[in-house]
């Protein structure tokens, strides 16, 4: 029988270690899978590389992950929102490693990675500084610049529901990186707002479909990130 | 150096590009000065806009009470979704940039040249904290890149240049600027002046132009 479903956010991160590149879906908060990042910060595994759009705000979440000094890099298009305090700090002291990554670039590697394709050619950041020491080629008289796949040992992804194979519905904006992040892991770890019987999700409308995931874990009140900032709550809890 | 001039109000601006966007078209709006083009979409005219961060068909705020953290623009700001709507994953929404299929793109600048090269995304100032988000993949795809901003930086400098000295968002890329002064065209990477503010002469806007400019006939 297959079923996917773990019984805690510990157990389904247990097997994360020192050093390994982890995917974490989110734009801004929707979508990000906070409870999934404590455990991460509870099992203290550290020199991870971070692949996602930001880099958290306030002191919770993929921003307490960073302050909690386990990450050594992140891949990401935008590393500061209106309350991203920890990362600024650290990379102005040097203290962190950034890849900065056109949004739409971050995307296509990361789709590619989970797509079998090791590289690509992108007409975005042509002319620009982030097209430094790629490899450039012409086609039909325009430049384009060759961009590698991303692939990771983990995803963390948040879905709305999910079922025991691992099918997975989104909410809204929050789905963002988090279909692509599933095919590009190769252990994708899944938090569920619900988990329904299989057959519940009407085939036509499974966005990612199940063989993608490994683990689904039930978190059906997650924490709201702006919440936790505004009352400037700190993770491990202040 | 002190104007006696005023120009355009930026509202006014958004105005005139919203008028310059045909019934039907899809369209993605820059954060901030290029958000307010959404006020002033002409009656009758169907625009559907588009939000990188994965929404097709983005409505304007909600009611507070109403507002969704999962449903937000590329802004991270609450929005709504219109009925016809549809949600989407980042490299479909970037397919739709990357791909040509999105119509219209407004966006912010901090320079652009007569060649329309596009300086938008960082000051390059050492210490800051780089961020590039999709600015970089709707020049390089989207169809029309209009480009909303003031003539004239906050210190007064030209930001329509001969040439950019901040970081590039892309190379010949921008095919219209609205300013508070003037509309500007980029047609064979020349700049041509297609309409000027009533109190501005071309005289006037060519001393405050760091760029080489041509009136329209």
């Amino acid at each position: 029988m297959i079923n996917k479903i773990y019984n805690s956010p510990a157990e389904a991160v247990a097997d994360i270690f020192d050093g390994a590149t982890i995917l974490i879906s989110g734009f801004g908060e929707a979508g990000s899978p906070i409870e999934l990042i404590h455990a991460v910060i509870d099992k203290g595994v550290k020199n991870l590389t971070i692949v996602s759009n930001n880099t958290g705000s306030g002191h919770v979440g993929l921003a307490a992950l960073i302050e909690n000094k386990q990450v050594k890099k992140v891949i990401c298009s935008f590393p500061k929102t209106a309350n991203s305090v920890v990362f600024p700090e650290l990379y102005s002291k040097g203290n962190i490693e950034l890849e900065l990554v056109p949004q739409g670039t971050l995307a296509e590697r990361i789709r590619c990675g989970g797509a079998g394709i090791p590289a690509f050619y992108t007409p975005t950041a042509v002319g620009t500084v982030l097209a430094e020491g790629k490899e450039k080629r012409i086609f039909d008289g325009k430049e384009y610049l060759l961009e590698q796949s991303i692939k990771g040992d983990f995803a963390l992804v948040k879905c709305l529901k999910a079922d025991r194979y691992g099918n997975l519905v989104y909410n809204k904006t929050a789905r963002n990186f988090g279909p692509i992040m599933c095919t590009a892991a190769k252990t994708t770890i899944v938090q569920a707002k619900h988990i329904v019987d299989v057959g519940e999700i009407d085939p036509e409308v499974v966005v990612t479909p199940g063989i993608f995931v490994q683990r689904v874990v039930l978190i059906p009140n997650p924490m709201e990130e702006s919440v936790l900032v505004a009352e400037n709550r700190r993770y491990p809890w202040n | 150096m002190e104007l006696k001039v005023n120009g355009w109000d930026m509202n006014f601006v958004a105005q005139k590009i919203a008028s310059d966007i045909p019934d039907g078209s899809y369209v993605n709006l820059g954060i901030g000065i290029p958000e307010l083009v959404a006020n002033y979409i002409p009656e009758g005219r169907e625009i559907i806009f588009h939000t990188e961060n994965g929404l097709l068909g983005m409505g304007p705020a909600p009611d507070p009470d109403k507002a969704d953290p999962e449903l937000i623009n590329a802004g991270k700001k609450c929005v709504t979704a219109i009925a016809g709507a549809c949600f989407f994953h980042h490299a479909d929404s970037f397919t739709m940039i990357r791909g040509g299929h999105i119509d219209y793109c407004v966006l912010g600048a901090f320079q652009v040249s007569q060649e329309g090269d596009l300086a938008n995304w960082s000051t390059g100032e050492p210490n800051s904290v780089p961020a590039v988000g999709g600015a970089m993949d709707l020049v390089a795809g989207v169809k029309n890149i209009f480009v909303i901003t003031t003539h004239l930086t906050k210190k007064g400098e030209p930001k329509i240049v001969k040439q950019c000295t901040y970081p590039l968002t892309g190379k010949n890329v921008v095919n219209k600027i609205y300013t508070n002064f003037a509309v500007m065209e980029i047609i064979d990477k020349k700049l041509f002046v297609t309409e000027m503010a009533p109190d501005i002469d071309f005289e006037f806007l060519k001393s405050v132009t760091d760029a080489d400019l041509y009136l329209k006939t």
